[in-house]
């Protein structure tokens, strides 16, 4: 503190001004960030240990929400299943398929921005949107897959009415969404310099050891990005269950942030809902903390960085 | 070794044209087909729909290419419900004030982060660049309860609010831009005796214009595409955007078991709504893939 004031102190009256001009300018954000994140974590912590419901009035009730969440929340233990289950496969596979797809891309290709296009397009289209025509894509009796399978004399595939296909059926959804990957893939593949492509070929390196030895540690440190936002972005999955399934059938596709919804908007549970949300934040942050931990080991900050 | 040197020594690429080659040229444009056929596919469907009738919907095997083409779709799938108004809604009442706060208040905050030097400066933006990784599961609920005792559930204003504090990934975008404009210009402005707030507006900003259509671009198609601020915030039909009126249509068409035409008719208004996202990215495609590039930047 006595250093920050030394420091003040110190300033020259062109610095006082360019103090002052500077946090004038960031002051909206600065309000913002007190207004819109600051107060509402703070006050979801806080709500957390009470019980809120907007009719009664709120009460101080210690860790029973936390307790209720962990020991008498059947809901509980499902939704934390199928978003693991969801998250764990959504995540690397759509990192590795949109990985490779900008891979493909990168090479001598006839028509690449309008391939890059078709990739890209599904991701920018509005969710409900998506959500209409999957939703007609996967029905039962007059969707376009299971008329072919009809017409060819096949079972027809419960896409969305049963427990097994369900979630692959969402991750295949997120996986057509990953145009946005693909992109920043590409981007960052077109910054791989040529040069040491050149090398290594000289050096008689072939396709696969250049793919392994050059493009993929040039690129970790945006596989790690991706990864990480995928997770975060995983956990919220929230939209395309809700208009899809609604968390059916058998609520096998009844994700963490439904549940945390269910609690909230339809229950009137805000306690409990906030107590759901400060799990799952400490749950993200741990796993954002271990991946960047173990990153080191894997992700290549080379060249000018 | 000179330049010259080495322009000789490296070696050409030769495309012997053998067997092997053309297996895999032949392979990699198979997959690269194979994967674009997939991810057009599903909004091919959505368009080719909107044409059928229901005839044409339920046939077996399926009808790849309606035939005929049922145009009038379009317009009795909008009169089915008020889609002008959620339209009016939409675009008025939330995406245009919402983008138009985030683009001003954004370049005003990044100008302070970018070329103003003051104590506490890159320590702040850590914290703005950090809040981007908050879930907004998070501060949902309590952001409802700010709203709700303000008065404000039932309103735009939720939505719209919050856009005149900047955005945190919009302030870093236009920060990185602004950064590499050549600090002479300000201070030449300076000299001749422009204020801070002139410079940002009559330098800065006419030179920004590809950052600021990233921005405005990104969040127009945000605020059209939302789904879950209305869900949570509206309440009432007349004030619904177009997103939250195809689902109500589902819902009312659906009702009545399967009621006529409900899928060209929901076909229809969803190739409506995405229609404006898809030519918007036809017309602005680099500023799409260099927005979206840069959003890898962080990382």
């Amino acid at each position: 503190m006595t250093v920050f004031n030394r420091r003040i102190w110190r300033l020259s009256k062109a610095e006082t001004r360019n103090q002052i001009t500077g946090l004038l300018f960031v002051s909206p954000w600065i309000i913002g960030f007190l207004l819109w994140t600051a107060y509402p974590l703070a006050s979801s912590f806080f709500y957390s240990f009470t019980h809120y419901d907007f009719i009664t009035q709120m009460r101080w009730i210690g860790f029973r929400n936390y307790v209720e969440i962990f020991t008498d929340d059947p809901r509980f233990w499902t939704v934390v299943y199928n978003t693991v289950y969801y998250v764990g496969i959504s995540v690397p596979l759509g990192v590795a398929t949109a990985f490779l797809m900008a891979n493909l891309l990168n090479t001598r290709l006839v028509g690449r921005s309008f391939f890059r296009a078709i990739f890209f397009i599904p991701s920018i289209v509005p969710a409900v949107c998506s959500a209409m025509v999957w939703l007609f894509i996967y029905n039962n009796q007059y969707g376009v897959i299971n008329n072919f399978l009809r017409a060819m004399g096949r079972p027809i595939i419960p896409f969305l009415s049963s427990v097994t296909w369900s979630k692959p059926s969402l991750i295949v959804i997120s996986l057509w969404g990953q145009g946005a990957a693909v992109v920043i893939f590409l981007a960052s593949l077109q910054d791989v310099p040529r040069s040491l492509y050149e090398a290594a070929t000289v050096d008689g390196a072939n396709a696969w050891h250049r793919f392994w030895h050059i493009t993929v540690p040039m690129s970790s440190p945006i596989i790690l990005y991706n990864l990480v936002m995928g997770l975060i972005s995983g956990f919220q999955t929230f939209l395309m269950p809700y208009l899809l399934t609604n968390g059916g059938p058998m609520a096998s596709t009844e994700f963490y942030a439904m549940h945390l919804w269910r609690n909230a908007f339809e229950l009137f549970r805000m306690g409990k809902a906030c107590a759901l949300a400060w799990i799952m934040l400490i749950t993200v942050v741990l796993l954002t903390l271990l991946i960047f931990k173990t990153s080191a080991s894997w992700v290549f900050y080379g060249g000018e960085r | 070794m000179t330049n010259l040197a080495r322009g000789l020594v490296r070696p050409r690429r030769t495309h012997k044209w053998t067997w092997m080659r053309i297996f895999l040229e032949f392979l990699k444009y198979f997959i690269v087909i194979t994967l674009a056929i997939s991810y057009a596919f599903p909004l091919y469907w959505m368009i080719s729909s909107a044409l059928k009738d229901d005839p044409q919907i339920y046939r077996v095997p399926p009808v790849l290419i309606p035939h005929p083409m049922h145009w009038n779709n379009f317009i009795d799938a909008w009169r089915a419900d008020e889609f002008t108004l959620y339209t009016f809604n939409s675009v008025f009442r939330y995406a245009l004030p919402n983008t138009a706060f985030t683009v001003i208040s954004s370049a005003i905050v990044a100008y302070g982060f970018a070329r103003v030097r003051w104590h506490g400066r890159d320590q702040l933006f850590f914290l703005c660049v950090s809040t981007m990784m908050i879930p907004y599961t998070v501060t949902m609920v309590p952001l409802f309860i700010i709203f709700k005792k303000l008065g404000w559930v039932g309103t735009y204003n939720p939505m719209v609010v919050p856009a005149l504090f900047g955005n945190a990934f919009f302030i870093f975008l236009l920060r990185q831009f602004f950064m590499t404009l050549p600090e002479e210009l300000s201070d030449a402005a300076r000299v001749d005796g422009a204020s801070e707030l002139g410079i940002l507006f009559r330098i800065i900003l006419p030179l920004s214009k590809p950052a600021l259509a990233v921005v405005a671009l990104f969040q127009f198609m945000g605020t059209w595409n939302d789904y879950i601020g209305p869900l949570i915030y509206i309440n009432k039909y007349e004030l619904y955007p177009l997103a939250l009126g195809i689902q109500k249509l589902r819902t009312a068409l659906s009702q009545v078991g399967n009621a006529p035409m409900a899928y060209p008719y929901l076909m229809a208004v969803s190739t409506i709504a995405s229609a404006p996202i898809i030519i918007l990215f036809f017309f602005a495609q680099r500023t799409f893939i260099e927005g979206i590039s840069l959003t890898g930047l962080k990382g």
